[in-house]
């Protein structure tokens, strides 16, 4: 009989930080430059060259942290990590060794609904490394415009428990570094990298199983493919008696498998000790403060706030929340006199469909600001516009940048509750349909073409509400 | 001008006042240069086009009444550590031949804007690991007092062109004496500034938490003035010290003011570097430059450096976990030397490096690799962190009793080329001296004391706190304006 | 008795990709084992409690701002490059290896 395995996963994420240069030299650190051009004699690792500190990357790697809820060293240090490999041009990267700059916190995300705390050992910041470009040939290529960019390590604990599970907390990191504004956390560009160490053991007891660390997990689907896979294939190992062996495994998307590297060089003495050129770093009581006061609402304490005072489905939180452009967007609308549901409606159905990048929602030049749509609402809440009507009303104040009262006054929208109006218009529709009139009362649902018709009648301004309410008294 | 013997200020002087022009000055070094350096091996390559366009550059400065900087004019050697724009450096090894930067060096960039021509690039032992030149993969550089000699090292050649006048002032680096060392060997003056004092940028890294970039001169005062525009913080080292830079030359001069001009200067003579069983000449010559400072005006007083006897092993656990981790970037792919047709990434490594490095680099490589392993970090590396706190407190207790140290800078004179070659920790012991101070970080400057009865010459080390070079200038400036050791000339050979 | 042996010399070769010829490994077995004896001796230090002296400068870490500062022109970044293939540097082919935060990509 097989065992109930218990799935142990410990992730480790590399996030790449948008800094304009880089960690500790001037080049740009930015995406897409020509092979070798973003370089300089530092960050190619030139003889002679030293290493200077990025102050944008050491706030950002705190913001993390702080976010995280991690402690923040008031002093930590770099380290020098050695191996030989070509896009390594130092044969070191600075990292950071026995004091990282960040140490425990947690991430937190909600898995199926439910919320989920996945504690960190720390989080620390290290330069990247350049890029391998294989050819055939028997030849390699190396392009250096990445080494040096900052790159933050978050390492967690082991207390990940399945592949979905995994794939979201990686999502939430991605979350969580897009609402700071320190990075992409774009997967399919690389700006953000996990790895993940997957080990089995029969549920109930603590001892740690064999891990694997697997490796070139591309994108959320990945990480969660690879990983089952990888869980399956120990699960079979053990169920046979046979050992786990604590190896790297790349993970093959195409072929759906993970493939143990062939290096021989599995175990690394990566040989740390402090980097000699960088003194000790200090983030002292007042700068920690200063950056902590310049954090938003992070996206947990949102979807809190939207699912719980707001009233706001589960769903629909989760889709405000989910940027921060969005989230804020949102809630300036809400605070602009909007109530939160309808709000909500219209962000989600409305704004998101047209925006096509949500970020550009913080970007100060959106067709409809936050105040804007706030007014349209405004006018349906007091059933000035009808709902019908409105959405007419944003597409063009969409495309043509126009404020919705100025649409309707323009265009003589306003709904007309007027009784003595409608109930006119009603009267001729009744008078214009005497079978219809005469069936109704066995007909109830008859109501929806005499409201259709009058809606017609006044051009699709009345009142819905008014107008079947008058229509059922002159029915009767 | 004569240029044998000239100092470094009298021709920036004469420059600057239209007396000299910088041209000629230089044309003459550079005879001197290929008449008399083929016996002597100071220079890697010189520069003469460069140093005759910034010559004329310092030329025009003066002709059109522009400042051209205080040391107009100045020919200086740099060693071929420092990476020179355009210009290929070296390291003395064959990993990095052809390697030309794309940079200047901070320290050479400042020498040139104050008007100083560089005649061009100096002899060394590889990658700065040795004390006598003669690990260079090109050449061996020679005592210009006794050619059978060695100059000292690493830097042997900045020490030996000044000597020999094949320049009037040089730059080296010092990270276990190979400034001072040489300097002493050769009978010119040499200093090690606090570290971080001068900035390490473009200096090719050996081991970084003790490469202290510095000056040679014929006199205390030249090696100050050089020292002056070298120092300063450097936006470029995050290891550079931001405090204003001191009146060097000021302090030079101080100690030149007659009968009591080291009045109230307490002098520490440390117990552990007088032991008995030193070279007796050597001994001799230093506690007569100890009385001398005492008969220009300073107390002596005993002190005690305890932990002086761990100072080799400590300094050699820590430069070599350095040096190993600076030197793994030389590997074929971005720059130097690379093997020939390598099948594979790990041969083209193991070759490269193999066939690339010298055997003291090799040995210093494997020895930090060693000592950083994890499990033996420790016993090894983390133990010699601790003894260097140790040592650095030594230094720091006994200044509570005294202003500057003195001792001698080697235990022997120059020793014969090959002697110690075939026992690398002979070659070590050397360094017992100098050691110390580079592990402290505190500054320290050789002079020239005496010469053995063979003619070698034999060095008096003055070391001061931190930042603490103006107390070295002016003590050394006080020995020096009692004596002539610095006006004696080596034999040349043509 | 041996501080260090021979095939711990060469397992540390490999360790600093330095090829050595078995004459050198003979040789370095040699002299590692005397400077390793000799800095033996450190261990009679007593250091309990004394702080490891990693810096000689008793300041922190500096941070400069970020400004981007033109680039090395690929030309310049390329020219000391021992075997160079357009804009890349060119190395034996690499089977995929162990770099801590880097991807590949297969043309």
């Amino acid at each position: 009989m097989a065992t109930d395995w218990e799935v142990v996963i410990g992730l480790e994420v590399h996030v790449q930080l948008a800094t304009q240069s880089k960690i500790f030299s001037w080049s740009s650190a930015a995406f897409g430059a020509d092979p070798n051009a973003s370089t300089d004699p530092i960050c190619l690792g030139m003889p002679g060259t030293l290493p200077v500190l990025n102050r944008a990357a050491v706030e950002s790697a705190v913001r993390l942290g702080m976010a995280a809820g991690c402690h923040i060293r008031t002093r930590c240090r770099f380290a020098r990590k050695h191996y030989f490999y070509p896009d390594l041009p130092k044969g070191f990267q600075i990292s950071q060794f026995d004091e990282p700059i960040c140490e425990g916190g947690a991430i937190k995300f909600r898995l199926r609904g439910e919320p989920r705390s996945i504690r960190l050992v720390r989080i620390h910041m290290e330069e990247d490394a350049g890029k391998n470009v294989h050819a055939a040939g028997g030849v390699s290529f190396v392009d250096y415009n990445r080494a040096g960019v900052p790159l933050c390590e978050i390492v967690s604990e082991p207390d990940v428990r399945s592949a979905e599970e995994a794939a979201e907390y990686v999502r939430a990191v991605r979350t969580l570094v897009r609402y700071l504004g320190i990075g992409d956390g774009n997967m399919e560009e690389g700006s953000l990298r996990c790895d993940a160490n997957v080990s089995l053991r029969p549920r109930g007891t603590e001892k740690f199983g064999t891990k694997t660390e697997i490796k070139n997990m591309n994108s959320f689907k990945n990480v969660r493919d690879a990983i089952e896979h990888e869980v399956k294939r120990q699960a079979t190992l053990l169920d046979r008696g046979e050992r786990i062996i604590q190896e790297t495994r790349l993970w093959d998307a195409a072929r759906g498998v993970t493939q143990a590297m062939r290096s021989k060089e599995q175990a690394h003495d990566y040989r740390y000790f402090p980097e000699p050129d960088l003194p000790p770093l200090v983030v002292s009581e007042e700068q920690q403060a200063k950056l902590r006061a310049s954090l938003p609402e992070l996206p947990e304490d949102r979807f809190a706030r939207y699912s719980g005072p707001a009233g706001l489905s589960a769903q629909d939180a989760g889709v405000l929340a989910a940027e921060r452009e969005i989230a804020d967007y949102f809630d300036a609308v809400v605070a602009a006199g909007a109530p939160a549901k309808r709000a909500a409606n219209w962000v989600i159905n409305d704004v998101l469909g047209r925006v096509g990048d949500p970020r550009r929602l913080g970007a100060g030049d959106v067709p409809v600001p936050a105040a804007a749509l706030a007014e349209l609402v405004t006018l349906v809440e007091d059933n000035t516009l009808s709902g019908k009507l409105a959405k007419d009303v944003f597409a063009k104040m969409w495309t043509e940048r126009r404020r919705a009262k100025e649409i309707v006054a323009a265009e003589g929208l306003a709904q007309v509750s007027d009784g003595g109006e409608l109930e006119e218009a009603c009267r001729r529709v009744i008078a214009a349909h005497p079978e219809e009139a005469a069936r109704f009362s066995s007909t109830p649902k008859l109501m929806g073409f005499f409201v259709g018709a009058v809606m017609k009648e006044t051009g699709g301004k009345g009142n819905p509400k008014a107008v079947n309410e008058i229509l059922r008294k002159l029915l009767a | 001008m004569e240029a044998r013997g000239a100092s470094a200020l009298s021709i920036a002087e004469g420059v600057r006042s239209g007396k000299l022009r910088a041209r000629e000055v230089t044309e003459q070094f550079l005879d001197r240069v290929a008449r008399l350096d083929g016996g002597l091996g100071c220079y890697l390559l010189v520069d003469a086009e460069g140093a005759r366009r910034r010559a004329d550059a310092v030329d025009a400065a003066v002709k059109n009444g522009s400042d051209p900087g205080p040391l107009a004019g100045v020919p200086l050697g740099i060693k071929d550590i420092f990476c020179t724009k355009g210009v290929e450096t070296t390291c003395a090894s064959k990993i990095l031949r052809g390697f030309v930067p794309p940079y200047e060096s901070t320290v050479t960039a400042r020498l040139a804007a104050a008007g100083a021509v560089a005649l061009g690039k100096l002899n060394m032992d590889e990658f700065a690991m040795g004390s006598s030149t003669e690990n260079s993969s090109v050449k061996p550089a020679r005592n210009p007092w006794s050619t059978a000699h060695v100059p000292g090292g690493s830097s042997g050649g900045s020490a030996a062109a000044t000597a020999a006048s094949l320049c009037t002032g040089a730059i080296g680096t010092d990270t276990g004496g190979s400034i001072r060392q040489p300097a002493s060997l050769c009978g010119v003056v040499g200093m090690k500034p606090t570290y971080g004092r001068v900035s390490r940028y473009g200096v090719i890294a050996f081991a970084s938490s003790l490469d202290h970039p510095g000056p040679f001169g014929r006199t205390v005062e030249d090696t100050a003035a050089l020292l002056e525009v070298m120092a300063g913080a450097d936006p470029l080292d995050a290891t550079s010290i931001p405090a204003p830079v001191g009146a060097y030359r000021q302090a030079a001069r101080a100690g030149r003011e007659g009968g009591s001009a080291l009045k109230g200067v307490r002098l520490g003579m440390p117990a552990e570097y007088f032991q008995p069983g030193m070279d007796t000449e050597v001994e001799a010559a230093v506690r007569a430059a100890i009385e001398e400072l005492r008969a220009a005006g300073a107390t002596v007083v005993p002190v005690s450096l305890p932990n002086t006897k761990y100072a080799i092993a400590t300094y050699y656990l820590i430069c070599t976990a350095e040096a190993s981790s600076n030197l793994a970037r030389y590997d074929g792919v971005k720059y130097g030397y690379r093997t020939g047709e390598a099948r594979s990434l790990e041969e083209l490594y193991t070759r490269t490096r193999g066939e690339g490095f010298g055997a003291e680099p090799k040995r210093r490589i494997m020895l930090g690799a060693y000592v950083l392993r994890a499990g033996y970090y420790e016993a090894y590396y983390g133990k010699a962190l601790r003894a260097r706190r140790k040592i650095a407190d030594d230094f720091a207790a006994a200044f509570a009793q005294c202003d500057a140290i003195v001792t001698p800078t080697s235990p022997v004179p120059a020793f014969k080329l090959g002697e110690r070659m075939a026992d690398p920790l002979q070659m070590y012991l050397a360094d017992i001296f100098t050691v110390a101070p580079d592990l402290a970080g505190i500054p320290a400057i050789s002079q020239p004391c005496g010469f053995t009865k063979a003619g070698l010459p034999i060095g008096l080390q003055t070391i001061g706190p931190a930042l603490g070079e103006e107390i070295c200038f002016r003590v050394a400036g006080a020995y020096e304006s009692r004596t002539d050791w610095h006006t004696r000339l080596p034999p040349e050979v043509a | 008795m041996s501080r260090i042996t021979p095939d711990e010399v060469r397992e540390l070769a490999l360790l600093a990709r330095l090829a050595l010829s078995e004459q050198e490994v003979a040789r370095m077995t040699s002299d590692l084992g005397a400077i390793l004896t000799y800095v033996d001796a450190l261990r009679e230090l007593d250091t309990a409690g004394v702080e490891p002296m990693t810096h000689a400068v008793p300041f922190d870490c500096p941070l400069r701002e970020d400004l981007v500062a033109p680039s090395l022109p690929i030309d310049a970044a390329l020219a000391n490059a021992p075997r160079r293939e357009g804009s890349f540097f060119q190395v034996p082919r690499i089977v995929p290896g162990p770099s801590g935060g880097a991807a590949e990509e297969d043309l």
